[in-house]
């Protein structure tokens, strides 16, 4: 029986920043996929930062399909029918190297998959593996779903995604809670390339990000987005698990209300809806972080919920964990060291040593917070475009008793206490 | 609302393992009496699974995204027996 250095479980960006990093060192990588081909399993919004992707491939804008690079960023609050916005356009955002882009992730994850194999990475699709092969407490391999389809390396990098069966098998990782994981519902809509430039005043290849809080969630803890791609929109929102649950909304209903917001439908008319997909976002931070190594295997990526939910970060932070998990094995490797639990321990600590951990540990208290204050996804949404409504509208009404009024508004539905204390829990919790 | 889910679901590209579904009910029972909220009859994201009018809930899982949503919400009963279609069936994302 051939034995690998090392095997990948998935073809998403963990498991190719993974496998592209370990073969390009000269190992023998192989990397199995259940998907017809690299990316036909994978879903996300989807934006591309392209600081983690420039670090294992700096020559990616000259090769991968990119949609539009992000100029523009909005952020809405909005209630039933109205929106109160913030926009940061720059043309800084518009010089190269660009900082974020659109992408298609089917698309995408093909091109980077065909850079793992030109690393040297012998990639297997069409293939799902069904459990881990133990030798007592150590993983050696993998058992795929093809006639004599075992594997064996002296490494597993577990890079399958979300839900991460494999990891539950032998009790790595426990079932997750429906208050750790969001569910996100997205369309796809066509439009001629110039509809989507003239809607959002962008020129060609450059685009507009829109991320929404609100009323749209039906007092969920979620949120909307937008983004513009070459000749379509993406559109979606996601809400915890445990929310959808408790309210037993339907997700595509709400997908449906939200886009008849009136805010929204005018952007999206007369789009082509051409897929429909589901898929969860492990967003229970730090608190929720299983063990993502021990010996033969490591987690990377959703597998392991490294997840920044506050800033929309996951792939990003999906590439840099299969980076580190690679180079620890590479490091081992060169060392001439086994690839045990204690030894593994290097992959935590590159970690701990990174924005990935950094960024967890500082968010860790934000879904706690969202958790016990749904005021912020409903009340406040309401309040504030109430506020901005009742100033600019010109009535004969003078300011200052307008200015009185709101202020009433605001602590008859939260107090003043209500209000002091919201303040203090969202800075302690993003401070 | 007069969109239905069945009409967004026609838009995707799927394998379906005839005769292999990757979800099954594990307890039939479980659904009908002990599970009172049902609440995989609202919340998949395909509409898997529907509340039959004699307390039932039936899954078919043709139209499945695959998200495991199903799954992790039935946190009280666990009777959902979920794993991945076989290597190459199931849903097959365009854009993703």
């Amino acid at each position: 029986m051939e034995k690998f250095d090392a095997i990948v479980v998935g073809a998403g960006p963990s498991g190719n920043a993974a496998a592209y990093t370990l073969a390009k060192a000269g190992l023998s990588v192989i990397q199995i996929e259940r998907g017809e081909y690299p990316g036909s399993k994978n879903v996300q919004g989807a934006i591309l930062y392209s600081d983690a992707l420039e670090r294992l491939i700096p020559e990616f804008r000259d090769e991968a399909p990119l949609e539009r690079h992000i100029i523009e960023q909005r952020m809405w609050v909005l209630d039933d029918d109205s929106h109160i916005a913030t926009n940061y356009r720059s043309d800084a955002f518009n010089k190269l190297p660009y900082n974020r882009y659109t992408i298609l992730r089917a698309q995408f994850d093909k091109w980077f998959s065909e850079k793992v194999t030109q690393a040297g990475a012998l990639v297997i699709c069409e293939t799902t593996v069904t459990d881990l092969i133990m030798d007592g407490n150590r993983v050696v391999g993998v058992r795929t779903d093809r006639e004599n389809g075992d594997l064996f390396a002296d490494v597993v990098v577990l890079a399958d995604g979300v839900n991460s069966l494999l990891a539950k098998k032998p009790g790595y990782q426990p079932e997750h809670k429906a208050a750790d994981v969001a569910l996100a519902v997205k369309e796809i809509l066509f439009l001629p390339q110039e509809t989507v430039e003239s809607r959002f005043n962008v020129k060609e290849g450059e685009g507009v990000v829109i991320e929404m809080i609100g009323k749209i969630t039906q007092g969920m803890m979620g949120t909307g987005f937008l983004y513009t791609n070459n000749e379509s929109i993406t559109i979606g929102v996601g809400c915890m698990l445990s929310d959808f649950k408790e309210s037993g909304v339907s997700p595509y209903l709400l997908l449906e209300k939200m886009k008849a917001h009136p805010s929204i439908k005018p952007l999206i008319q007369g789009g082509e809806m051409k897929e429909y997909t589901a898929h969860l976002i492990p967003e229970g931070g730090l608190k929720a972080m299983p063990q993502v190594y021990g010996d033969g295997w490591m987690i990377v990526g959703d597998s392991g919920m490294f997840v920044n939910a506050v800033h929309r970060e996951g792939s990003n932070l999906a590439m840099t964990t299969g980076r580190l998990a690679a180079e620890t094995i590479i490091g081992l490797r060169q060392a001439g060291k086994q690839m045990t639990r204690e030894n593994l321990a290097q992959y935590r600590a590159k970690l701990d040593d990174s924005f990935v951990m950094k960024d967890l540990a500082k968010y860790k208290d934000m879904p706690g917070v969202f958790h016990a204050n749904p005021q912020f996804f409903t009340t406040y949404p309401e309040l504030v475009n109430n506020a901005a409504r009742h100033m600019l509208t010109v009535d004969g009404v003078d300011k200052k008793t307008k200015e009185r009024e709101i202020l009433k508004s605001f602590t008859a539905s939260r107090s003043l206490f209500g209000l002091m204390g919201d303040a203090f829990k969202m800075w302690r919790a993003l401070r | 609302m007069n969109v239905t889910v069945e009409e967004k679901l026609f838009q995707n590209r799927y394998k379906v393992d005839h005769g292999r579904p990757h979800i099954s009910i594990v307890n039939p029972d479980v659904s009908t009496h002990d599970c009172r909220t049902q609440p995989c009859t609202r919340i998949c994201p395909a509409a898997c699974y529907k509340a039959e009018g004699n307390g039932t809930v039936s899954l078919i899982s043709d139209g499945c995204l695959e998200c495991g949503t199903c799954r992790i919400i039935c946190s009280e009963h666990s009777n959902v027996d979920w794993s991945y279609p076989r290597g190459g069936y199931g849903i097959l994302f365009k854009f993703g």
